[in-house]
């Protein structure tokens, strides 16, 4: 869904149903409220974006739709099927993708997860490993340890290893918040070449405005303590190609205004007050 | 005071041909590969300390205190040949080898049922607490009053110091695989012993290499010192019975001979058997350098 339309929305159900999801941990001295109330529905194709500055519970929200932890209120629901544990259909990718296994080379991290779910047949997984390989243009690398690729082939391997699975949804956290800034660029680019090819559904974190703008087309706003829902926009029109027009530098504005429009000092509001 | 600084023109140049400096990436040079390489740089220190060795011995002139390096090789040449050291080897690694195996197979059951539950963490991590500082050897009198003069007892003893130590290796490197690695593993759906064998087992692979190699060390040891205390057991001694001998009968350079035959199979064992398994695993993986 390239444009937002009220109608749409209302007919197609979501893929994924998050309906007042409150998430809490425990320290080992505290009892930690990390999101409260948390509303959102993610549709089929969507690039969405959860942003909010640290302690919003975005990680917690998104390690909750992977299974790991349950809502102490409210339900999490993919196809309508109710999330209760981890589960393939599910695919989590992590910050600096370090869940590939530096034990096994590219083509045996990509067929692992097909391996151990028993979803494919030994002779159909190996096809679809060579073949999603293929398609994040790493065949001729398919023999080589993790240890030794860049960080941009690190996570088209991660990306390939839980597209192969055919997933529901892919989980994103952070995946790019321990990069330099330029390689982060062209993993962004990298991310939305691939969507392109694949179109996948993609449950993305981050805490970059400017990430949350390139990288998605629905963009959550979290409040920090207790995470709670501030708004949720559209950002389908903007990508790399039109980073340099002014729709970009109006939407980075008002979601900056949207996340500390709270807080006393240190923001210009006057020229907010516009945007 | 302050000035900006001032204006400057930008510029944009061509890229200068770098064809001059060669490949960007080429391989070191024969001599300095060879230099660099870990098996020639160990020789080259064998070589430095047996010289040492031999000018001391020269120099103190005294076969009775310090038999020289030819003397001692002599000495070992003739009792391979005689195919009595070869005996006591045998005989010490073969009690070894099945203490050792023993060992891991206790520790790979404690360590697996340890990260079961938070609770088998904190019965194993008791367990090594208490008996990983208790001397196998002090054991030892115990062992024989349960198990008698023989094998059994020195099994008993091996297994006692290899298990503790590659358990709290083991349990270490459990504990310290990564969370995402951990994760991903659990986000296709594995628990149990698949998790344990797919997941953390070869995640922790440097930790538990790391112990097996503690293990080991602690086997020959505790086995050499076992030997010397009861050789009076039988015609079948071991290594450590082959030096006690020795020792009783004044024979420097036979004691020198068994002392060099522990170190020839502990640098055998590191530098080929332990090597080869690092090169496939930890280095192949990029997980140790």
């Amino acid at each position: 869904m390239a444009r937002f339309d009220g109608n749409t929305r209302l007919m197609t159900a979501a893929l994924l149903e998050v309906k007042g999801v409150t998430l809490q941990y425990k320290t080992p001295r505290h009892l930690v409220t990390a999101t409260y109330q948390v509303d959102f529905n993610v549709q089929q194709g969507d690039r969405y974006v959860i942003l909010g500055p640290s302690g919003c519970g975005k990680s917690t929200l998104l390690k909750a739709v992977g299974g790991f932890m349950p809502p102490v209120e409210g339900s999490i629901r993919i196809r309508g099927r109710k999330i209760e544990a981890p589960g393939p259909d599910r695919m989590m990718v992590f910050q600096e993708f370090e869940q590939l296994m530096p034990w096994k080379t590219v083509f045996q991290n990509v067929l692992f997860p097909m391996k151990v779910t028993r979803k494919f047949s030994s002779q159909e997984a190996k096809a679809r490993a060579d073949a999603v390989i293929e398609k994040v243009k790493l065949t001729e690398f398919k023999g080589i340890y993790p240890h030794m690729l860049s960080g941009g082939m690190k996570m088209r391997v991660a990306i390939a290893r839980a597209m192969a699975l055919e997933p529901d949804i892919l989980l994103m956290d952070e995946p790019f918040a321990a990069l330099d800034a330029l390689t982060r660029r062209s993993m962004q680019q990298e991310l939305l070449a691939l969507w392109d090819q694949l179109r996948f559904t993609v449950l993305f974190v981050t805490h970059s405005i400017e990430e949350a703008i390139i990288v998605g087309s629905r963009i959550l706003v979290l409040s920090p303590h207790p995470g709670r829902v501030r708004a949720e926009l559209d950002a389908s029109s903007i990508d790399f190609v039109n980073i340099d027009r002014p729709e970009f530098g109006i939407l980075s504005k008002r979601i900056h205004k949207l996340l500390f429009s709270n807080e006393t000092g240190g923001v210009k509001t006057a020229e907010d007050a516009h945007a | 005071m302050n000035e900006p600084p001032p204006k400057r023109p930008e510029f944009e140049s061509e890229l200068v041909d770098s064809g001059a400096i060669g490949d960007v990436e080429r391989p070191l040079p024969f001599v300095e590969r060879v230099v660099n390489n870990e098996s020639v740089q160990r020789l080259a220190i064998l070589v430095v300390l047996v010289v040492i060795w031999e000018l001391y011995a020269r120099w103190l002139n005294n076969s009775l205190l310090f038999p020289t390096f030819t003397e001692t090789v002599q000495t070992f040449w003739h009792d391979i040949r005689s195919g009595v050291l070869i005996n006591r080897t045998v005989t010490s690694l073969r009690t070894l080898v099945i203490g050792y195996a023993f060992g891991l197979l206790l520790a790979g059951l404690f360590t697996t049922f340890a990260v079961a539950s938070g609770i088998g963490t904190r019965i194993l991590s008791t367990l090594t607490a208490m008996f990983n500082p208790l001397p196998a050897i002090a054991l030892l009198p115990l062992a024989l009053i349960w198990f008698g003069l023989g094998t059994p007892s020195l099994v008993f003893v091996i297994v006692h110091s290899v298990l503790w130590a590659v358990a709290l290796n083991t349990l270490s490197g459990f504990r310290s695989v990564p969370e995402t690695l951990r994760m991903s593993g659990r986000n296709v759906g594995l628990t149990g012993a698949r998790y344990v064998g797919l997941i953390l087992i070869p995640a922790a692979f440097p930790s538990i290499l790391a112990g097996l190699k503690i293990g080991w060390a602690f086997a020959w040891r505790t086995l050499v010192a076992a030997e010397l205390v009861f050789g009076v057991s039988s015609r079948s001694g071991g290594i450590g019975w082959y030096i006690f001998e020795a020792r009783n009968d004044l024979d420097t350079a036979t004691v020198f001979s068994g002392l060099l035959t522990v170190i020839l199979i502990g640098l055998f064992v590191e530098s080929v058997i332990f090597r080869f398994i690092e090169a496939r695993t930890v280095n192949l993986w990029g997980m140790q350098r």
